[in-house]
Formats: structure tokens, sequence, C-alpha cells
């Protein structure tokens, strides 16, 4: 029974860090209706940043905030200059484009801050709790991910501009008539991804340990739970997150030697959408003829 | 007319004596050597998710770099030509026959990887290329009988885990192992090196056995289950961040086996520290390369030259990666192979002096530990020794040992 | 005008983009044949490492090409055609190493096992659309080395599969490279063909319509399952073929072989070729094959930067690929040919 509960919880903590990067992706989807694939990798090249910062002296809260901003601006920055040229191509010319960024990011921080493993800090204390199930780090992950949905969810409910993203990305034309700036919507869209992309890799890197390749992996199953929650939804994201997490873990121990764990784990979330195609908390998009 | 026969037959005679004579005494060459550069190739992951070993072929060329900065070898330069395969097999195989058919290398030279290795050793020996220290420890590799031109450099994973094996079997008799591996050749190496070792009695000791992939974010799942299984003995065969990972959780989990530590995976400035020193207290391994993160080999004039030398090559952000110890002793031992043929630079001679190191001393080596290849021996570093983690350091035991 | 476009569906090929670049009349097959006697010419004027280098070329086009009839014809993405040239691969080495069949007997046991594979796939995948099939296909790239690490004792497992070198048939006075080059020529040729009438004729126009608009396409009368399912299967027939050529090639597969990269791979040079074009598969397999090479030569440090900035280029100029910007560009007078392009 204990390692029951010792794998929900482990699968619980991992599945956290999914679904904080899987809320990064859900933003730019409703944003601008597309897959980045180069979301993880922004986010650990942030996570230098603020790494950087923090061996440089700066206090760990002023460099979080500083790194927040810095990802902000660089996120409607790279929306600007490298997604605008191909926001009218073809769907696919953009997947490759987020395939572009993935490698330049990947190789840029392996030759600015080298492979070697690095530590990052915790802002919280080590310890572990509820008779060593879980570590506050792990509670903490928990935490910041919630409060990031709850912001997340927030903005895209009550807040106008929340309101003119989504018009934007559902029909930038009908958009424009109605006076929303669609160009700077979407900056905002990928501006607003890059910071929970940023919170998402401060968190994850004192777990995971830092270096290019961290996002790797966490990408995959970020994606994977975010679709499996639904792509278009915030909620279903951490919640896509968090099941592929204890998923995985339950499979691993359980069902299947642990060298197909992640195949198995895979199978079984397909199933899952064979029989839910939108995801489990995600809207059909219904289209009229 | 005779007397003009034989002058012009000795002149010729002489002619050729002479032209034969100088071209002995500038030297014998095989492709890629003359008398002014040796052309050695090199295959190594700079991108790509085993990226981090890049790191053994920037050490590579700093080293050469700085030996052509004080001569070069027997007033040769080495010319070293290195490419990114992003350890992907096919990339290795084009660029391998690129350096040896189009650049007409002397060489290959340290190349990354069992799959990259396994993807051209055929071509190599086909074609009596040097395949020379080759960055993997897979046992397979020490075979001079199939692959006469291929050797190795590190000391096999599975003599090391043999060592372990024998260690246990003396001091642990009635132990329960589990082990954490890599799902790959590195892994399962290992873990197949414990079995052998521990002979007959594998099946009844080893209780558990978890894998994990490279892409897999954490091993927390993997670590709690080896300890479901009710096992005293942990063995983790693992990558740096994984292993740190590994030790971090089995401390907080509150599991306390004898842990024993591959040896790729033992820096205490990139494993240690991040896991959190006090959690790996107790801690064994074995090494065979001084830690340069080892507050205890920080004041020899070795490490320092060693850092003198990363320093000026521009590597300063890698001075705490064992791996850069490890290819400063790999581009060491080149050197000596290449100062030994002295001006007869063929490929059979490479191989010849590849083939008779006795006792070859290098300075990052842990002391005692020195390099020999023999016609039947292709694996130079056979020796390493036990040592303990006291919460700072690493505390050598035991003696050298060479695990067969 | 009239005449061509009534025989145009016995005379597929009359409608092929490649076709059209050069003109009407003779001179529509000038063109085509001349490239090909250059293509068979060539490997006896360069070096064999060339020659190898070029041969890898059209096996990634073989390879592209089948992602284009499903991604660029009949519009359903996928991330994982490193998995089906993988099974391509694999099922040509096993049949070698294990049974000792010859190399050129594999290529149609791999193409029928992975078309098998692809419609197995493509049944569930019907269920899926946008970036929820990209995740399913994503998963079937992730598995595949897991997959081929598991079963190791069909697949050799990690140390792969390690092939003896195919040799050419004595009498010819051929060496191995140049005899591997003309053989995969001959399937890259056969695969242009077949595709080029699959897609110029009804299927193709089956595929496009329900890639367009598989509301009015099933209204139509097209039976978009079947279809769908088809472009599926014929898509990994090609990929597996073109698999079964790179073991014979490089006499070597391991997982490490087909990582997520490889497909990833594929779908850049697809989309940096044409996606819906047969041409453009050409020119994706010279970019994946060329590119890492000349990024690594440029910088050691950074070569993924390099190649990544190479494909932002490359979209940034042409985004609808080279042959897709270029073909409709050059044949602008033959409004019949504009069919195949995608739909924005």
């Amino acid at each position: 029974m204990h390692q029951f509960l010792q794998q929900i919880f482990s699968g619980l903590a991992a599945g956290s860090i999914y679904a904080s990067l899987a809320l990064a992706l859900v933003m730019i989807y409703r944003a601008t209706d597309l897959v980045n694939f180069a979301q993880g990798d922004m986010a650990m090249f942030s996570t230098y940043i603020a790494w950087t910062l923090v061996n440089a002296g700066t206090p760990f809260w002023a460099a979080f905030l500083i790194t927040l901003v810095a990802s902000f601006l660089g996120g409607m920055a790279i929306e600007r200059i490298v997604i605008r040229p191909v926001e009218n191509a073809p769907v696919l010319a953009t997947v490759v484009v987020t395939i572009g960024l993935l490698l330049i990011f990947n190789s840029l921080a392996g030759w600015i801050f080298s492979y070697t493993l690095q530590e990052f800090p915790s802002p919280f204390p080590d310890r572990t709790l509820f008779g060593a199930l879980m570590t506050t780090h792990d509670l903490g992950v928990i935490g910041v991910t919630l409060v990031m949905l709850v912001l997340l969810f927030a903005f895209f409910r009550f807040t106008a501009t929340g309101l003119a993203m989504r018009a934007a990305a559902q029909n930038p034309d009908s958009a424009r008539l109605c006076g929303i700036s669609v160009g700077r919507m979407f900056a905002i869209g990928w501006g607003l991804a890059a910071v929970v992309g940023a919170t998402a890799g401060i968190m994850v890197a004192p777990v995971l340990f830092l270096d290019p390749n961290m996002m790797g992996g966490v990408f995959l199953y970020a994606f994977t739970g975010a679709l499996l929650g639904g792509i278009t939804s915030p909620i279903g994201a951490v919640a896509g997150g968090l099941i592929v997490g204890v998923t995985e873990n339950l499979v691993g121990t359980y069902l299947i030697a642990s060298q197909l764990k992640l195949t198995v784990a895979l199978v079984l979330i397909i199933l899952v959408l064979v029989f839910r195609p939108n995801g489990l908390f995600g809207t059909p998009i219904v289209q009229r003829v | 007319m005779t007397m003009k026969l034989i002058t012009v037959t000795g002149l010729s005679a002489a002619g050729l004596i002479l032209s034969v004579g100088l071209a002995c005494a500038a030297g014998q060459y095989g492709p890629g050597a003359s008398d002014t550069e040796i052309k050695i190739g090199n295959t190594m992951p700079y991108s790509g998710p085993a990226s981090s070993y890049g790191i053994i072929g920037k050490v590579d060329a700093g080293y050469f770099a700085m030996i052509n900065g004080q001569g070069g070898i027997n007033s040769r330069k080495i010319n070293f030509i290195t490419r990114d395969d992003s350890y992907s097999p096919p990339k290795t195989v084009e660029l391998v026959r690129q350096m040896v058919e189009q650049d007409q290398v002397l060489l290959m030279f340290n190349s990354l990887g069992t799959p990259p290795n396994m993807a051209i050793h055929g071509y190599l020996n086909d074609n009596k290329v040097p395949q020379l220290f080759i960055a993997t420890g897979a046992d397979q590799w020490n075979d001079p009988k199939h692959f006469p031109w291929t050797m190795m450099w590190l000391p096999a994973y599975g003599t090391e885990a043999r060592i372990y094996a024998h260690y246990i079997l003396q001091d642990l008799p009635s132990a329960k192992i589990a082990v954490l591996y890599q799902n790959d050749d590195f892994g399962k190496d290992y873990l197949n090196g414990l079995r052998s070792g521990l002979g007959d009695k594998a099946d009844k000791m080893i209780v558990a056995t978890q894998s994990y992939e490279t892409t897999d974010p954490t091993v927390d799942s993997q670590i709690v289950a080896l300890q479901g299984s009710g096992a005293d003995v942990l063995f983790t065969a693992a990558i740096p961040k994984f292993a740190a990972q590994a030790i971090r959780k089995v401390y907080d989990i509150g599991w306390k086996p004898t842990h024993f530590l591959n040896s790729v995976a033992n820096s205490v400035g990139t494993v240690m520290k991040p896991a959190g020193l006090e959690k790996g207290v107790d801690i064994i391994s074995t090494a065979f390369v001084k830690d340069p993160t080892d507050p205890h080999w920080q004041s020899t004039s070795e490490y320092k030259d060693w850092l003198a030398f990363m320093n000026k090559a521009g590597l300063s952000a890698n001075t705490t990666d064992i791996q850069a110890v490890i290819a400063y002793s790999y581009a060491q031992t080149m050197v000596a192979v290449l100062k030994a043929c002295g001006d007869n630079l063929t490929r059979e001679n490479v191989m010849k002096q590849a083939a008779s190191l006795h006792g070859l001393q290098l300075p990052m080596m842990l002391p005692g530990i020195t390099l020999s290849t023999g016609p039947d021996d292709f694996l130079p570093v056979k020796q390493m020794q036990l040592e303990k983690f006291d919460g700072t350091t690493w505390k050598l035991f035991g003696e050298v040992m060479s695990g067969t | 005008m009239t005449v061509r476009k009534d025989l145009a569906w016995v005379f597929p090929e009359k409608l092929a983009v490649r076709s059209v670049a050069f003109g009407r009349g003779v001179r529509r097959w000038i063109g085509p044949l001349v490239l090909i006697v250059i293509a068979a010419a060539l490997p006896f004027a360069i070096s064999n490492y060339h020659v190898f280098e070029l041969t890898l070329v059209m096996i990634y086009a073989i390879a592209v090409l089948g992602l284009n009839i499903l991604t660029g014809y009949n519009g359903q993405i996928s991330l994982g055609h490193g998995g089906f040239f993988a099974a391509g691969a694999y099922t040509a080495a096993i049949l070698m190493h294990r049974y000792g069949v010859p190399y050129w007997a594999t290529v149609p046991p791999a193409a029928l096992i992975c078309f098998a594979l692809g419609v197995l796939f493509g049944l569930p995948a019907l269920r899926f659309e946008g970036p929820y099939l990209a995740l399913v296909t994503l998963a079937m790239a992730v598995a595949t080395p897991q997959l081929l690490k598991y079963f190791d004792r069909w697949t050799g497992g990690q140390q792969g599969i390690n092939l003896t070198k195919v040799q050419p048939p004595p009498g010819l006075g051929i060496d191995r490279d140049r005899w591997l080059y003309l053989i995969v020529l001959l399937v890259l040729l056969m695969a242009i063909r077949v595709a080029s009438n699959l897609l110029n004729g009804r299927t193709g126009r089956a595929f496009v319509a329900i890639r367009d608009h598989p509301i009015a396409a099933t209204a139509m009368g097209i039976n978009a399952a079947r279809y769908k399912t088809l472009a599926f299967g014929t898509s990994t027939l090609f990929t597996g073929i073109a698999g079964a050529l790179s073991a014979i090639v490089i006499s070597f597969v391991a997982p490490e072989s087909f990582t997520l990269f490889l497909s990833l791979s594929f779908l850049v040079g697809s989309a940096v070729g044409g996606i819906a074009t047969i041409g453009g598969a050409i020119v994706g397999g010279l970019f994946i094959e060329f590119v890492p090479n000349f990024a690594s030569d440029i910088s050691d440090a950074a070569p993924w930067a390099i190649y990544g900035l190479a494909m932002l280029l490359f979209i940034y100029t042409m985004p609808r690929g080279v042959v897709g910007t270029l073909g409709p560009w050059l044949a602008r007078s033959a409004p019949e040919n504009q069919l195949a392009a995608p739909k924005e």
C-alpha cells in the first residue's frame, strides 16, 4: 500500500512538472491556434537566464521576476520576428518554423552555457512531507502550477484582453472588423506563453537539474498531457499532465517492465483519446457546411 | 660504349639508392601523413540528446592545438578533423567515409558511442584504417582477433561491474540487490557485468531491476519501485543527471541501502553536490581518473596544469566535468602513440605502436594506474580503484584492481 | 486544350507537375529523360563517397515522398514516419541477417509489412485531427526505439544488427557503391511514377478533396474513411521501402538510427521541398542530407542552430516549399496544374 501511495505521489510530482509546461502549450494554442514545438526549449533558455542572474548574486525572487519580464518581451519579439512572416503560410510551414526554433534554442543554450549539468536553487526548503511521500519542493511545484492555472483561466474568461485574444485566434478577420489588433494579440499570447514556460522551467530545474536537454522529455509528456486534457482547456492541461504522470508511474510499476513504460502509457492515453477525440475537457469544433 | 653503359647504370643505381635513402630519411607515410602534418578524423555528437559528450571532442581539439603550439609531434602538426554525427549511426557512417575517402585521414580517433562505432567498425577494419581509443566502454570492443584495427581505451563497463560483484560476494554475501540502469548498451553492460560477476548466485541475489530512458524526466518512480522490492543493496548504472536524481530520491524516501554508483557518474561537482552532499555519504564507486572537483586533487600540480590547459583552450565552463579529464587523457595517449611512430607514419605502424603501450603513465590518471596494451590485449586502461564518499570527497580504499 | 483535358484520365502523367515545367508536346518528355540519363551516368563521374551520399539523398527522397502523399495530398499530419522507416529497415535487416534472404528480395516484404502497418495505424487515426493526430503519430515515433530495444532477440537490441555488405553481381565490373546507387535510382523512378499516376488520378483527387473539403467530398460520395486509410497505407509503403533500402546501403541498423529527430527531419524535408508535390521530395532529401553537414562545417559549437536557421530561411523565402513555390510559378500558363496546391 505504501508503495502504491509513493508511486501516486511521485506521479503527481512529475505530473505537475508536465502540467506546468502543458499550460504554456495551451496558452499558445488558444492565442494563435498553433502548437509550438519550441516551447520546452524556450522555457529552458529562460531558466538559464535566471540561473545566470542567480549565479551573479541576484536574490532568487528578483531573478525570477526579471526572467519573467525578459521572457515576456522575448516571446513577443519571437512572434513578431520569427512567426509573423509565416502567419499566412500553410500550417506546416509554421510547424517547421517552430521546429527550427527548437533546434536554435537548444544549440545556443549548449554553446553559451555549455552542456555541463548545473544545479538550480529551489525557493522552497529542502524537507520531506507526509512521511517521505513528497518534498516541499514537489508541493511547491503543484502549488505554483495551480496558481498559474487560476490566473490563466481568469485571464481568458474574465478579462477583455483574454476575450480579444480568443477572438483573434478563432476568427482573425472578424476580430479585425471588431477593431482588435490581431497582430498584437498574437504577440501578447506568445509573450504570456513564454512567461508560463519560464515559470515552469524555473520550478522544474531544481528537480531535473539544468542542462540544455532538460525539457526534451518533459515536452513530450506535456504535449501528451495537454492533448489528453484538451488542447484548448487550461484545466485540461493540468488534469492531463497529472494523469500522464501518475499513469506512467503506475504502468511502470505494476503493469509492464520499465523498458516499455513509455510505450504502454502512450497507448493507454491514445485509447482514451479514441473515445474522446478532443481530449477530456476539450470542446469539439463543429463545422457548419 | 661499355664504359658509358657502366657509368649510366652506376649513376642510375646511385641515384636510386640515394632517392630511396632520402625517402627513408623523410619517413614512411600512409594516407593523411606527411613531413608537415598528421590528419586525424573524429566523430562526436555536438548536437542532439548526447551533446553533453561533445566536450570530449572539444578537449581533444584543444589539446592537439596546444601540442601544435609547442611544435607538434616530431615537427609535424596535427590536423584534427572533427564532425558532428548527432549520435546517429547513418550519419557516422557517412562522415567516416568522408574522412577516410575524401579527407584521407591517417586514422580515426576517439569516436563516441557504441551504436556509431558499431556502424563503422566493419568498414574501418575492411579498409585497414585504425579505429583508436573509441569513447565507449562496452565489453565487446576488446577483440583484436576479429577486429585488429579497433582499440578501446576506457575500462569496460562490465569490468567495473564485476569489481562491485566481487566486493559484494566478499563483504555482503547475503545481500539482496536492486539495479537501476539506463536502457541502452551502457546500462545493460553494467547489469550483465554484475550478473556475470555474481555467477550462479546472480538470480538469487538480484531481486529487482528498473530501467529508464534518457527521455524520462525523472527516475523517482523507479527508485520507489526498487525500494519496494526489499533490497538492501542498490547499484546505479546511470549518467550524471539521473544518478544525481537517484541519490537524492533514495535519501528522501528514507531508504538506506549499500549504494554502488558507476564511475561515469561519480563526479563531486556534477553529481554529488547537485544531489546534496550529505545525501551521498557512504556511496561506493570506482575511479581511474582524478575528479577535478574533488578537493583532494585540486592541490596537485597535475590538476593545475590541466586547469591551465582548459582555461587556455577556452573551456573554462567545463572545469567541473570529469569527461574533460578523461578526454585530456585520451588525447595524451594519442600523442604518445604518434610520438612512438617517429617517422614511420603508416597505418600499420600506428596500430603496432598503439598495441605496444607498456606502463604508460598519464598525469590525470589515479596513482598506480597505467596504460598497457599488447597484440592480444586492446584495452589500455584495465585498472580501477574502489572509493567511498565521505560527504566532501571520495576516499580511495583497497588496492588498484584489474577486474577480469 | 480541350482534347488534353478529355484524355487526362487516360494519360494521367500528362498532368504531372514535373512535366509541366518543361512545356508541351515532345518537349515534355525530353526534360525528364535528360534528367534520368544524367542521374544514371552521374555516379561514374564522381567519387565513391559522393555516390554514397547521393544514394542516401534518394532514399530520403522516397521516404519524404511517402510523407508528402499523406500530409501534403491528404492533409493528415504525421510526426511518426521515422517509425515506419524503421519498420522497413528492420524487416529487411532481419530477413537478411536471420534468414539469409538476398537483399533485393527484402524490399517487397518490407513494403507489404509497412503497408499493413500503415493501414492498421490509419484506422484509429481516422478519429483524430490536427494536433491530436500529431500526438498519435508522435507517440509512434517515440515508442519505436523503445520497442526495438525491447524485442532484442529479433532486433539485436541496442547493439543493432550488423549486416554483411551487399556485393554487386560479379560480371558487371561495377563497384558496390555505384551498383547500390543504380538500384536505388531505379526504385526512386518507379516510386515517382507510381506516385504520379496515383496522385494525378482518381485516388489522388479523392485525397485532395478530402484534405480541402472533407464534408463536401463525403457528400459527393467519396468514402473518406477508405481513402484516408489508403493514403496512410500508401504513404507508409513508400517510407518502408526507403527504410529497407537504407538498411541495405548502410549495412547497419540500430534503434539510435530511428529517433524522433528522424521523423522531424522527414517532416522538415517535406515542407522545405514542397509538401504537396512529387519533385519536392527530392529537394527534401537533398535538404535533410546536406544541410546538417553544411551546418556542422560552419560551426562545431552550435551546428543545430545553423540547421534551424537554414530551415527558417527556406521557409520564409518559399513558404510552400521549393517546388511548391517555384513549380506553380514556372507553370503559370497551365492552370489545371494548380489542382494539387494545398488550400490556404
